[in-house]
């Protein structure tokens, strides 16, 4: 039976551990930054000699660690981006805007192991020239930005930060930022302009990469707090050990949460694509199953802008001659964007037989009406539109051709938008209505039906 | 209402604004800082920040009404926000606002911030509080609570009082 | 449409690239100029397109404005030639370079589009600028846009110029879908002293945000709250009041923002547009005026990138009603007594001239005339051996548009030799002689001599008082003669702005009564005292003018263009 693989979260829930930094310390915390900062040049992979810096960004980039936020996209090659002849100050801000319906990972790591964090910001930070790096946080995460604040003053006190880090003449301060309550902060560019004080509107890209023209207008790295942390263990470990976790592609561990209709909902660290979405949900180590008599109905597995999976939907898999079975689809980047979806945040809500998929939807379109920012028009009308058409039919005024003109306003806006917002509103739709066809129109026909009749009485 | 900014929060705020190369940059860190003071946002808030951070007053006017933490009204003294998105409301967050609603003499079809008739607390729906996993969730202040049962929301009710 | 001439020369011509356009090759340069900072920035896919002839729809973008990207109404599909593993272009069995089109890359069925406003082009690209994907795209926007949209054009001031009824003609649907309730926000809201609201009809493309903030210097206006429910707005209790507030609803691609002088007061579709000039200061702005009827009903901007870019101050915008105000000066007077006979009356005047003893007349004329105006008094005092001058106008400037000198053509009075650089130098000996009384006759053409030295008194001295003008004032009331003439809106003539550009105006309206361009009669004058025949046309005349003044030589009138040139000042 599968087993959680704790790399990140291997004390946060020991009893004994703590937030401080002396406990830290004492399970070998800032023990990666220290040999680093110690490092002299070296013989890079491809033989030439290297700065300690670039061979930080070299393990990381071996380790082929991606992204924990929910695009998956490659932390090495992001890093690479990096403008660093421009002679503007780089900025390295740590996306701890945690927002995804189903998703609450990342304030495991905050609130209980906050030097954890700090030690992957400031070993990125220092890999990439930054001096200046910020910590935007969820506004509701009142008690995390005072926890971090406190690690953030014990570390300069230690000498892990300030104007001369631990007397390797390197200079780093971070600060917390709090955001206020608006999903599309965590959205990188958005966040970006947030930190500027500005609505969060993401930028079009071209010409707005972060990499280039970020904060200030300068190179800025934006790292989800997993993957920053996933960081010191590369460094600490090398990059190769970091990529024999999990699978070729889909390295390291993940944290994944589950919520909705299991039995013991919660966060599990894994070993990428070691564990299957039917492990996760069922097993008594993970999810330990639905709730007695029940059957399960659907399967959001990234969070709530990820496609749906339908129970007993089977996939072409790359390289498989079977198809798979939802249940055997190893939770991976790779297998779940090949099955249509994505792990996104690694955030799965499971929905038993007892779950309306209209009124789920209707409760996922009110999400992302709400969060919209505004700023374009397709996402700014289109999820607005989803939300009332689906309230009006979860509130019995349905029509038959409800389902299809769903469709058809989300068709109209993944692709089409500034920002991913746009296949995060669009795709829940997309994919409950064509997986669940069958019950849209029977209400729609329903209501349409006792309308005529109260007409006619 | 005219706008009290006590020398001891205008330093804090002094030094906050110095986190940033840009002042404006400090908007948000601000904001919070004025409305865990007055309680809210109110237009002479919005100008002193803007005096402060040598922006204009729609500069900040746009950012109060952006951001859904800010509020530009007062509310009542305890600020309850119950989650309203999917995995909350699966585990029964409606049930839970519902009977709240009706435990303090509040409208249950209004999901915004709405304020008890002796202004001791106030009651509004958000969204994903990051909680999922312990749905369904509520804060109350600052404070967290997982697992809100009808049952467990008089006892913190109780508790705040 | 605009002016090369004025732009400074540059280093090297930027590299030239050739992209495909609706399957039309169509070379150009890689950077064009960026419109606040003129660094060179890439071309992007719409100024390609325009290279090539073909408009795509828009609403947020404006070339004169940072580039904002929301409203998606220029989407396009658009394909780039195909690189294999090598990083080499791929080549079809003919040789030329395969072309992929953009997909999604989640759905590789389906067309992915890019806002051409912001994409910059690419050797090779191919842009679809009317394919079936890219038609789609616009209508579903346009759908967008239109769903909370209040469909009020029946009382809406843009109708007729609003964007989103001209893209509707091309890519609406003739039914709408949405049967949702819409979103209400606030109407009629009074922005600022000049400016109204309408703000169920914005579609937040931004353009007035940007405009205030990024041109005008004033970071005025924003939008509060989020998604759907966004709507622009002042901060409470704060006027939208700077002097380019009204450039907003000339922006404003719908019927959102609009101007409180023109709102209700024509139908757009009416109004008969003619080039023109704004006369209120010396910076010459380019106007389009809107008439109907002979009466003027607004100026709009009209663009010229050597002088006024595509905007307008309020305060020039607005200076039009004395055009047609009631007590205009209609008829020619002889001693205060309404005579219809023109020739006559210049006949006696003539007369009276050509008996002055050589110095005993001065002209004083106003920088508000034109060139030619100015160029023909000049010939006359020159004939006359007169002090002729030209009253300065002092006020106050800003960081954009408006001048200190607050006459249109001051640059003109100086190059036709009417003035000195140093102006009103002259205008104390002309008092003085008229105090001596060895000037014993005054012409005066457009000014009010009493508020420039020659007061009341002094002016019961002068013996023979011939005045133009288009309103009264207290040195028409004192006139033997009385000669009536046009504003700039009722005749054809030319100015010099503050920087030498010499620019043309055309007429919008006929004058009052029996009002005369003052070429007309000037002609005549000059011809009657000197015996010169000069062309009696404006166009003529410039090119007379233009071969005696050294600064205009070799300039034709064919040649000012809708635009002007430059000219050394």
């Amino acid at each position: 039976m599968p087993q959680e693989h704790r790399l990140i979260l291997k004390h946060v829930d020991d009893p004994n551990y703590g937030p401080d930094l002396a406990t830290y310390r004492k399970h070998g915390g800032y023990r990666a930054l220290t040999k680093a900062l110690k490092m002299k040049r070296k013989r890079g992979a491809k033989g030439a000699l290297i700065t300690p810096q670039e061979w930080l960004r070299e393990e990381v980039s071996r380790s082929q660690l991606r992204g924990r936020g929910g695009a998956g996209f490659s932390c090495g090659l992001k890093w690479s981006f990096v403008d660093r002849k421009s002679g503007k100050p780089i900025y390295l801000i740590c996306n701890a805007d945690e927002s995804e319906p189903g998703t609450f990972k990342d304030r495991q790591i905050i609130y209980k192991d906050p030097h954890q964090l700090l030690e992957g910001i400031i070993l990125s930070s220092w890999a990439n020239d930054v001096e200046l790096a910020y910590i935007y946080i969820r506004g509701e995460f009142v008690e995390g930005a005072r926890i971090l604040e406190r690690a953030i003053a014990e570390a300069r006190r230690q000498g892990y930060l300030g104007k001369n880090v631990l007397d390797s003449g390197y200079k780093l301060e971070v600060h917390v930022h709090r955001g206020a309550g608006a999903y599309i902060c965590g959205e990188e560019t958005g966040l970006i302009e947030s930190l500027e004080g500005k609505r969060a509107y993401p930028r079009i890209k071209p010409p707005y990469f972060p990499a280039v023209l970020g904060l200030y207008q300068c190179p800025t790295i934006v790292n989800n707090v997993e993957t920053l942390c996933a960081v010191k263990h590369i460094a600490d470990n090398g990059g190769d050990a970091y990529a024999k976790l999990g699978t070729p592609n889909n390295t390291g561990t993940r944290i994944v949460c589950l919520s909705g209709h299991v039995q013991r909902p919660g966060y599990f660290e894994v070993e990428v694509g070691k564990v299957t979405i039917g492990e996760l949900i069922f097993d008594a180590n993970f999810g330990g199953g639905l709730r007695p008599g029940r059957r399960l109905k659907a399967v959001i597995p990234g969070g709530s802008s990820a496609k749906v999976f339908r129970a007993g939907e089977t996939f072409q898999l790359k390289g498989q001659k079977k198809k798979v079975k939802l249940l055997d689809l190893p939770y991976d980047f790779d297998s779940l964007l090949q099955a249509g979806s994505m792990s996104g945040s690694g955030a799965i809500i499971v929905l038993d037989d007892t779950a309306d998929m209209i009124a789920a939807l209707a409760n996922i379109a009110d999400f992302y009406a709400h969060e919209s920012c505004g700023q374009c028009t397709p996402c700014r009308e289109g999820s607005l539109w989803m939300s009332k058409a689906l309230r009006r039919l979860a509130g019995g005024q349905g029509r038959r051709q409800d389902a299809e003109q769903l469709l058809h306003i989300a068709r109209n806006i993944q692709g089409r938008t500034i920002c991913a917002f746009g296949e995060a509103c669009a795709w829940p739709v997309m994919s409950v209505v064509e997986k669940f066809r069958e019950e849209f129109e029977t209400r729609g026909e329903e209501h349409e039906r006792a309308a005529t009749e109260a007409k006619t009485n | 209402m005219s706008l009290n900014i006590p020398k001891k929060l205008e330093t804090a705020v002094n030094r906050t604004i110095r986190n940033y190369p840009q002042k404006r940059s400090a908007s948000l860190m601000v904001l919070h800082a004025i409305q865990e003071h007055e309680g809210y946002i109110s237009p002479e808030a919005v100008e002193w920040v803007a005096r402060k951070l040598e922006l204009e007053p729609i500069n900040v006017h746009e950012l109060v009404t952006f951001y859904p933490m800010f509020r530009q009204q007062a509310a009542g003294r305890r600020v309850i926000k119950i989650c309203r998105t999917l995995s909350c409301a699966l585990a029964g967050a409606d049930g839970l606002r519902r009977h709240l609603c009706g435990k303090l003499g509040l409208d249950e079809r209004d999901h915004r911030l709405q304020i008890t008739e002796d202004g001791r607390f106030s009651l509004e729906s958000v969204e994903c509080l990051a909680g999922c996993g312990v749905a369904p969730v509520m804060m109350c202040g600052d404070d967290f609570h997982e697992g809100v049962t009808p049952e467990k929301a008089d006892e913190i009710l109780k508790e705040k009082e | 449409m605009v002016s090369n001439k004025s732009k400074k020369k540059t280093a090297p011509a930027p590299e030239t690239i050739t992209v495909k356009v609706d399957g039309q090759a169509v070379d150009m340069p890689r950077t064009m100029p960026d419109p606040l900072t003129g660094e060179p920035v890439p071309t992007t896919m719409i100024q390609a397109c325009k290279i090539a002839g073909v408009e795509i729809p828009h609403y947020c973008y404006h070339p004169k404005l940072p580039v904002a990207g929301n409203c998606r109404m220029c989407l396009v599909e658009y394909g780039m030639p195909a690189l294999g593993p090598d990083r080499q272009p791929l080549l079809n069995e003919d040789g030329a370079p395969e072309i992929r089109r953009m997909t999604l890359p989640y759905e590789p069925g389906t067309p992915r589009g890019a806002i051409a406003c912001a994409t910059p082009v690419a050797p090779g690209m191919e842009i679809y600028a009317n394919s079936p994907a890219t038609r789609q795209m616009r209508e579903a926007v346009l759908e967008s846009l239109l769903i909370n949209h209040p469909l009020d054009c029946p009382i809406c001031d843009q109708a007729g110029e609003c964007k989103l009824q001209e893209y509707s003609v091309e890519h609406g649907q003739a039914a709408s879908r949405f049967v949702e309730q819409k979103v209400h926000k606030p109407k009629q809201v009074d922005l600022g002293p000049r400016i109204m609201l309408d703000a169920e009809r914005c579609i937040l493309c931004s353009r007035c945000i940007r405009f205030t903030k990024d041109i005008a210097g004033d970071d005025a206006l924003g939008f509060v709250d989020r998604g759907s429910y966004s709507t622009l707005t002042t901060f409470p209790g704060k006027p939208f009041d700077n002097n380019y507030t009204l450039n907003t609803a000339d922006i404003c691609p719908v019927g959102a923002l609009t101007s409180k002088d023109f709102r209700f007061q024509m139908r757009v579709w009416f109004l008969k547009e003619s080039p023109s000039l704004c006369t209120s200061c010396g910076t010459g702005c380019n106007v389009v005026m809107g008439s109907r009827e002979e009466q003027i009903y607004r100026y709009e901007p009209r663009e010229n990138d050597a002088v006024n870019s595509s905007w307008l101050c309020d305060e020039g915008r607005l200076n039009y009603r004395w055009i047609g105000r009631p007590d205009r000066l209609a008829d020619p007077l002889r001693d205060g007594q309404k005579t219809g006979d023109w020739p006559a009356l210049l006949q006696a005047v003539a007369e009276r001239l050509a008996d002055a003893k050589p110095g005993s007349t001065a002209v004083i004329a106003s920088a508000r005339q034109t060139t030619e105006e100015l160029f023909l008094l000049r010939r006359l005092a020159q004939r006359l051996d007169a002090l002729s001058d030209t009253p300065a106008r002092l006020g106050e400037a800003d960081q954009l548009l408006v001048s200190a000198d607050k006459n249109p053509n001051t640059n003109g009075a100086r190059l036709s030799g009417f003035c000195f650089t140093e102006m009103g130098i002259n205008l104390p000996k002309i008092a003085s002689g008229i105090r001596r009384g060895k000037i014993t006759n005054l012409i005066v053409f457009g000014e009010d001599v009493t508020r420039c030295g020659i007061d009341r008194a002094l002016l019961q001295k002068v013996e023979c008082l011939i005045v133009s003008d288009i309103l009264p004032n207290e040195t028409t009331a004192r006139a033997h003669f009385l000669l009536p003439g046009c504003a700039h809106a009722e005749k054809r003539g030319t100015f010099v702005n503050v920087k030498g550009r010499l620019q043309r105006f055309f007429k919008a309206v006929e004058p009052p009564g029996r009002a005369r361009p003052e070429t007309e009669f000037l002609t005549d004058l000059v011809h009657r005292l000197t015996g010169e025949s000069l062309p009696d046309n404006p166009e003529g005349l410039f090119n007379h003018m233009a071969s005696e003044i050294k600064a205009f030589s070799k300039i034709r009138w064919s040649d000012l263009g809708d635009t002007g040139v430059d000219v050394p000042v």
